[in-house]
């Protein structure tokens, strides 16, 4: 294969320096907002990232076109995105355009809004490289037309590229990309090539078709779970029921008996049984008595835990943000409103569980094959656990059958445990680690469960006059790598954001945040922070706008003058849903409800359509509209927003992760159930146009429903219902 | 030995005759298409056809397979299958794809037995796929096209 350069073989080796066998082995820091959220500050210019087409592009003799894609695709179709964006300035024929996931290396492949990290998550994959990616084929593209200049002995202005073909019209000559792929390759890379204008396009803003779906419907596209290496072995690992637990005394004699079982290990996270096939390693750990050393596990009930905040939250927390006297202004307002909100634990509960396989070569180093995330994290953690550096840990990502945060931990928990097998194997065979469902929901870090307790005053005229704010989680951050990026004066910004910079137009507010200290891990899980932030704030705003008198949307409107985005979408959801006009029509048990929020630079508003009766709840419609800037692929942003409804309702209407002693009560689909076919709602997705530079629509999605579903209840019945999953079982018929 | 016919291929394999269909095709076979969810018939990834009836793979003995023609996500053919995959690549249903062998193959089982089903049709014979990234829209967008292109 001719290509444009060759990928690197093997990784630098750019960081060594990690802490031999931790978590915390590298520090992060995300280039954008100073400590702030993602969605505080506006995105960063990142139009001076240099073009990298050795990185990111191959030509091959037979015409095709791969992109190396840096992100990890976990359904989100970034795939298709990234390969559109190159593809277009590359003037590539679309037909012969392939895709390969990037080798582990932070040089070439770090997130351009995670600093030296090449990750996925936030909702940045397309928002990073979109000028990294159309000037990459913008200068792949000057070099093939200056190849075919010197070939042609024409000037390069001359000459024109059109789907695959470089022509000279003037002397009636063309060739094809991969004719000129090889003498390309030689010249130099333009610094700065010019990038078409928007009217130029003619991939980006259409419905090209996802790369993946030929694939993905015949059973060959392969995740990281029908991985089979030669020679390799599974491993399930009885992990301890309580989080903190470590083991204690280990009776293997009956699981060893289990025919097909080759080997039960003990490594730092549990039991791990091995064995030549998935089922005979399951039935092996069923037959493993494990004594479990409780002292320093985490004991309590979920609800002790969220018992525990309410009290915190009545003690002063550290100020997130602040403006004016808040208390005072409420104290003298002629109507105070009071609300509190708990959210549960949330498993993020992907289609393929957790797993990874890890490969020993000849010469020692190591192939991982698994649907990696967070790369350099990773790769780093991996190369510790095993005790080599990082430039002998290859990482192969494949497709990931979904993710929703989960499989971006700091301190990539699975990939170390596998690690630790493999280690603990002396490295005979390739390992396949599988966490089985029950695994993967008890394994813990989950969306924190989290406390609002909120306060607002109204005038009597119905305008706010004061809000204070308190939340009550555990950082995600503080005790991670990421900590000394994203943690401020002990404010973690995954906790708070989407709350403390909300963008009303409040005149006095004051947010404060208390972290958490209990044992349970926790985790970024679809929109992090703006999973309870958005529903705390976009319920409580429509009780104000009912106590004051006020339409929920003009209420809305009346405070976001300094967000024209945000007022954009909510005004265009409105429209679209026929708010006021529609909801005139509806009977008893019937309402819209509306919400509008702004996450990782995106802008969603939903308008729900629910039916309510006693303790039960119908979704019909939702309409949803959405501003994310450019947008690259129509189709696959709404297919995001569509999916964000099937994906939130279930937390909206019931899943919760409980601990009773310390112990996850759900451990699979029966007690933590998804939303099914039968409930899903209808579901429109509007796009404002937009010539802004793209942002994400992976997450952005989410929050905006439950706040949204419940002001639907509320307009129906009457009935506020706060908490999530709502409680339906107060629901009164109407 | 046990004897299995998948997609038309007969295969001896040394198993246990308790052990689930779902791992014998995978593990055994390597036909890795049909996808492990839950292990409890609660999330329909692992659907395949037993002479024709989707069932839960995870729930299916090896030993209770007998003389059944098994056919999986890699072997499935006949108009009503190439109808289901070409809708869900018209409309691209997918998004993880994960869950869509196992949605594939209970749609087209509809299918075969309901050529125009209606949305209960489909609310009845789909429920129990789980599509955690919510593709459902489409996935009955794509059903009743498929049914269209069939009729």
């Amino acid at each position: 294969m001719l290509k444009l350069h060759d990928l690197p073989a093997a990784p630098a080796p750019s960081r060594r320096a990690f802490l031999g066998g931790t978590a915390a082995a590298i520090v992060i820091g995300f280039s954008v907002g100073s400590g702030k959220s993602l969605r505080a500050a506006p995105l960063p210019d990142l139009s001076g990232v240099p073009a990298k087409p050795n990185a990111f592009v191959r030509i091959a003799s037979d015409d095709t076109v791969t992109v190396i894609i840096k992100h990890l695709d976990m359904g989100q179709g970034n795939t298709t995105g990234l390969a559109t964006i190159l593809a277009d300035e590359l003037d590539a024929d679309w037909s012969r355009v392939r895709t390969a996931f990037a080798p582990a290396d932070a040089n070439l492949y770090a997130n351009a809004l995670m600093g030296p990290i090449q990750g996925t998550g936030g909702s940045t994959a397309i928002a990073n490289s979109w000028f990294q990616l159309r000037k990459t084929g913008a200068a792949a593209r000057a070099m093939l037309v200056s190849a075919a200049a010197d070939r042609w002995k024409v000037p390069a202005s001359e000459i024109t590229v059109e789907a695959g073909v470089v022509r000279h019209a003037a002397s009636n000559r063309q060739a094809r990309f991969g004719e000129l792929a090889e003498a390309a390759a030689a010249l130099p890379v333009p610094a700065e090539p010019k990038l078409k204008d928007p009217s130029q396009w003619r991939l980006i803003g259409t419905k090209v078709a996802r790369v993946d779906s030929a694939a993905k419907t015949d059973g060959t596209a392969i995740y990281s779970l029908d991985i089979r290496r030669p020679g390799q072995v599974m491993a399930v690992v009885a992990h301890s029921p309580r989080f903190g637990g470590t083991v204690g005394r280990v009776d293997d004699k009956a699981a060893r008996a289990v025919p097909g079982v080759l080997d039960v290990v003990t490594i730092p996270t549990g039991v791990a049984v091995i064995a030549k096939d998935t089922w005979s390693a399951m039935k092996g750990r069923e037959a493993l008595v494990v004594a479990w050393d409780d002292a320093g596990a985490e004991t309590r009930s979920s609800d002790a835990i969220l018992a525990e905040y309410r009290e915190t939250a009545k003690r002063p927390g550290l100020v997130a943000s602040t403006k004016g006297d808040a208390a005072g202004a409420i104290k003298g307002a002629a109507k105070v409103l009071e609300a509190e909100f708990s959210f549960p634990y949330l498993a993020h509960a992907s289609m393929e569980p957790l797993n990874a396989t890890i490969e020993r070569a000849a010469d020692g180093s190591y192939d991982v094959f698994a649907g990696c995330q967070l790369q350099t994290v990773e790769q780093a953690v991996i190369a510790a656990h095993l005790g080599v550096t990082t430039d002998k840990v290859r990482l192969h990502t494949q497709w990931a059958g979904g993710s929703f945060g989960r499989r971006a931990t700091p301190g990539a928990d699975y990939l170390a445990e596998a690690a630790s097998i493999m280690r603990a194997t002396g490295g005979k065979a390739p390992v396949h680690l599988v966490w089985t469902r029950e695994d993967d929901m008890a394994g813990g870090y989950y969306r924190p469960t989290v406390y609002h307790k909120l306060k607002a005053g109204l005038d009597a005229k119905g305008a706010i006059t004061g809000w204070t704010h308190t939340m009550v989680g555990k950082s995600i951050l503080i005790g991670s790598p990421f900590e000394a990026m994203m943690v401020k004066n002990g404010i973690d910004s995954t906790t708070v954001e989407g709350a403390s910079d909300t963008p009303y137009a409040l005149p006095a507010y004051h947010f404060e945040v208390h972290n958490g200290r209990e044992g349970v891990p926790v985790l970024w899980w679809r929109s992090v922070g703006h999973t309870h932030t958005a529903h705390a704030m976009e319920v409580f705003i429509d009780e104000l706008a009912h106590a004051a008198g006020a339409d929920p949307v003009a209420f809305r409107l009346g405070l976001l003058g300094g967000a024209p985005r945000l007022s954009g979408v909510l005004k265009l959801a409105a429209e679209k849903a026929g708010w006021g006009a529609a909801k005139d029509g509806f009977g008893k048990g019937r309402g819209l409800g509306v919400s509008a929020h702004e996450s990782f630079g995106s802008y969603v508003a939903m308008v729900a359509d629910v039916s309510a009766e006693e303790a039960k709840v119908k979704v019909n419609r939702i309409v949803a509209a959405v501003d994310v800037g450019i947008a690259v692929n129509p189709d696959v942003i709404r297919a995001q927003v569509e999916g964000a409804v099937g994906f939130a309702l279930s937390s909206v209407l019931r899943n919760r992760i409980t601990l009773k002693g310390g112990v996850v009560q759900e451990r699979n689909f029966d007690t933590y159930e998804p939303t099914r076919m039968s409930e899903m709602p209808v579901v429109e997705v509007h796009i404002m146009p937009s010539t802004t530079a793209p942002t994400g629509i992976g997450e952005p999605g989410v929050p905006v429903l439950a706040p949204a579903v419940s002001n639907a209840i509320f307009a129906a019945t009457g009935q506020r219902l706060r908490s999530l999953p709502l409680d339906l079982s107060g629901l009164r018929g109407v | 030995m046990l004897k299995l016919t998948v997609n038309g291929v007969a295969h001896e394999v040394e198993a246990d005759p308790d052990t689930p269909l779902l791992w014998v095709l995978r593990d055994h076979l390597d036909k890795t298409g049909t996808k492990y969810g839950c292990g409890i018939a609660q999330c329909g990834a692992c659907t395949v056809h037993l002479d024709g009836q989707a069932v839960r793979s995870c729930q299916t003995r090896i030993g209770d397979v007998g003389e059944a023609k098994v056919t999986t996500i890699e072997g499935v053919s006949g108009r009503v299958a190439e109808a289901v995959q070409t809708a869900w690549r018209g409309l691209d249903v997918v998004q993880c794809g994960y869950c869509q062998s196992g949605q594939i193959m209970s749609a087209i089982g509809l299918l075969s037995t309901t050529p125009k089903p209606t949305d209960a049709d489909i609310n009845g014979a789909m429920d129990g796929n789980v599509c955690r990234c919510g593709t459902y829209q489409r996935i009955r967008a794509a059903i009743h096209e498929a049914a269209r292109s069939l009729a």
